[in-house]
């Protein structure tokens, strides 16, 4: 079970928003060169305040823009555990999955939500809850490869353990 | 059913409806020096792969900071020659031009293909009639590895485009207006697929820019079916399709469909900060810029260079701007210098640029400083996209962005493309 404080976030936060290209194309190959810069004009210092476990609840179409997988890779680095959205951008999503960071779609959970809330995610009974607003919602089951590769912590380390990915008869 | 459930269902050999997840073979795989770095990474250090079944249909592009400003990214090229030579990837090095571009020039990507580029703008070549479908490094790695990979058919809208371009609008102006009323999540989850009587005035050049800016609504995909404009660029290009697909559209239920009536569209600007912010160009007319760029995936293109030397041809860069134009790839570039493009363009006070995407991603190659304006032909205006994050980023057409670079103000491109 994740379980972690809110960070509430608005509509369309896009990957530019999470990783800013200038820094993505001025140190081109060292992700943690970038960590001062996550999401800095959105929620200025994130990268100090964010704790190990946090969730991000955000609106629709999440991760949108540029398919810089960069986006994802850093937020889990610094401790995201989960992003809870309305939507969410399709490449953030299979990015997100591929390296082993749940996305949950949910409706009410980004309405309730403010930032500090406990948010708790259940990814094995289908459950986001606010704890903070005794709120829940139940989320649509992942289809069963999705699950398999984000119960493994992504898709390298599936592929690690079962010797192929879920769909080319890698069997977890 | 659309034309990808169409595709994919000849793909797979059985039918398949929107939403199911399959497994396909994947056609053509590529990426850019942003994402390929993250994909030799997975492939090397990460999946330890011991062998590259896709290979010979792998394409790396050096493309979004080309030639290295720096030396950050004269590494990151080093390491795509050396993995290119060691697993028989084909390179299109330094000067190439921008991968949606090249894919198109060189005859990779053809009708009926199944494509995933690592770079969020990989539908454009959806005016191709194939299912292209962008997608980050891992992905990317992993369908160069196994060439296969799974998909979700995505339901798809019909667009149709209804009437005739008034003199002086573009494609741009279309997407931008498109964009504007669907809103930047307006697609998402959804692929969309171009249709109506429009299509038959507008050429391959201007629908590679629709197909581009269905990415700013959020589609996961753009198709553009094949017809006879196509089939007469392809037997120009000496293409032939990769693979054929039975499709009415006349037999078939799309998700959601809509009308968009193109005759009322005129040139449109989306100011910051986001795409969707659209206006029409007379809202915003006036407004000083200190830059202009006329490029990109977007716009780069040969009848995109063309409209701009029109305009320009005999006029001066208003002094208090820099214009800077890249043409999108060698081909493009060739081109427009053998029809005197450039050198019209040169002589108006422009920067001919190399093929980059440089300036879009706010790589190099005319970077903005705080409170700098800029108008671009590009497909985001996102706080400090192409600089400062205190920089402002409007989008429009070439013929528009041709117009502001003359006047130093945004400008509306009619007056000078009349008769």
């Amino acid at each position: 079970m994740i379980r972690g404080r809110c960070w509430k976030l608005g509509d369309n936060v896009s990957t530019d928003h999470i990783i800013s290209g200038k820094y993505k194309f001025s140190a081109i190959d060292s992700l943690d060169s970038m960590i001062p810069h996550v999401l800095e004009e959105v929620i200025p210092g994130f990268h100090e305040k964010v704790s190990r476990g946090d969730v991000i609840v955000a609106g629709r179409n999440f991760g949108k823009g540029s398919s810089r997988e960069q986006a994802p890779r850093l937020l889990k680095i610094v401790g995201v555990s989960a992003v809870v959205a309305k939507s969410f951008a399709h490449i953030f999503y299979r990015n997100a999955v591929n390296i082993g960071l749940p996305v949950v779609v949910a409706q009410r959970i980004p309405e309730v939500s403010e930032t500090g809330d406990i948010i708790e995610v259940d990814l094995e009974s289908g459950v986001v809850r606010n704890v903070t607003k005794g709120f829940e919602e139940r989320i649509s089951p992942f289809p069963r490869e999705i699950a398999a590769i984000l119960k493994t912590g992504g898709i390298v380390e599936y592929i690690k353990l079962y010797g192929a990915p879920p769909w080319l008869g890698g069997t977890g | 059913m659309g034309f990808i459930d169409r595709l994919v269902s000849r793909v797979v050999g059985r039918d398949v409806s929107p939403g199911d997840i399959v497994v396909v073979d994947i056609d053509a795989v590529y990426a850019q020096d942003g994402t390929a770095p993250l994909v030799i990474e997975v492939i090397e250090k990460e999946l330890g792969a011991g062998e590259l079944l896709a290979a010979s249909r792998t394409y790396f592009f050096i493309d979004h900071s080309a030639p290295a400003p720096h030396v950050a990214a004269a590494t990151v090229h080093r390491e795509m020659r050396r993995f290119c030579r060691k697993w028989g990837v084909h390179l299109y090095d330094v000067g190439s031009g921008i991968c949606h571009q090249v894919v198109v020039d060189e005859g990779i990507a053809r009708p009926g293909m199944v494509v995933m580029g690592a770079d969020s703008h990989t539908p454009t070549i959806g005016a191709l009639g194939l299912y292209a479908l962008g997608v980050g490094s891992t992905d990317a790695a992993i369908a160069i590895a196994y060439g296969r990979q799974w998909v979700r058919v995505p339901p798809t809208v019909k667009v149709v485009l209804t009437g005739r371009p008034p003199a002086g609008v573009m494609s741009k102006d279309i997407a931008l207006s498109l964009v504007g009323e669907l809103k930047t999540d307006g697609m998402v989850g959804r692929a969309v697929e171009f249709h109506g009587e429009a299509l038959k005035c507008i050429s391959m050049d201007s629908r590679f820019t629709l197909t581009n800016m269905c990415t700013e609504m959020g589609a996961e995909s753009a198709v553009i079916p094949v017809d006879e404009v196509a089939r007469q660029w392809l037997e120009s290009s000496g293409l032939t399709p990769f693979r054929r697909v039975d499709y009415n559209p006349s037999e078939t239920q799309f998700a959601d469909e809509l009308t968009f009536e193109v005759g009322r569209v005129e040139p449109a600007v989306a100011a910051p900060p986001d795409v969707d912010n659209v206006l029409a160009v007379g809202e915003v007319e006036g407004t000083e810029v200190d830059q202009v760029f006329i490029g990109s995936c977007t716009n780069g293109r040969l009848e995109d260079i063309e409209v701009a030397a029109r305009i320009l041809r005999g006029r001066r860069v208003h002094e208090s701007v820099r214009c800077i134009v890249a043409p999108a790839s060698k081909k493009v570039y060739l081109e427009a210098l053998r029809r005197g493009y450039l050198q019209a363009l040169s002589e108006a006070g422009c920067v001919v640029a190399p093929p980059t995407c440089g300036p879009c991603v706010g790589a190099h190659m005319g970077l903005l400083a705080e409170g700098e304006v800029a108008l671009a032909t590009t497909n985001r205006n996102f706080p400090g996209r192409m600089g400062h994050k205190d920089s402002k980023l409007y989008l429009a057409s070439p013929a528009t962005a041709a117009a502001t670079a003359v006047e130093g103000k945004i400008a509306d491109p009619r007056k000078y493309l009349q008769g």
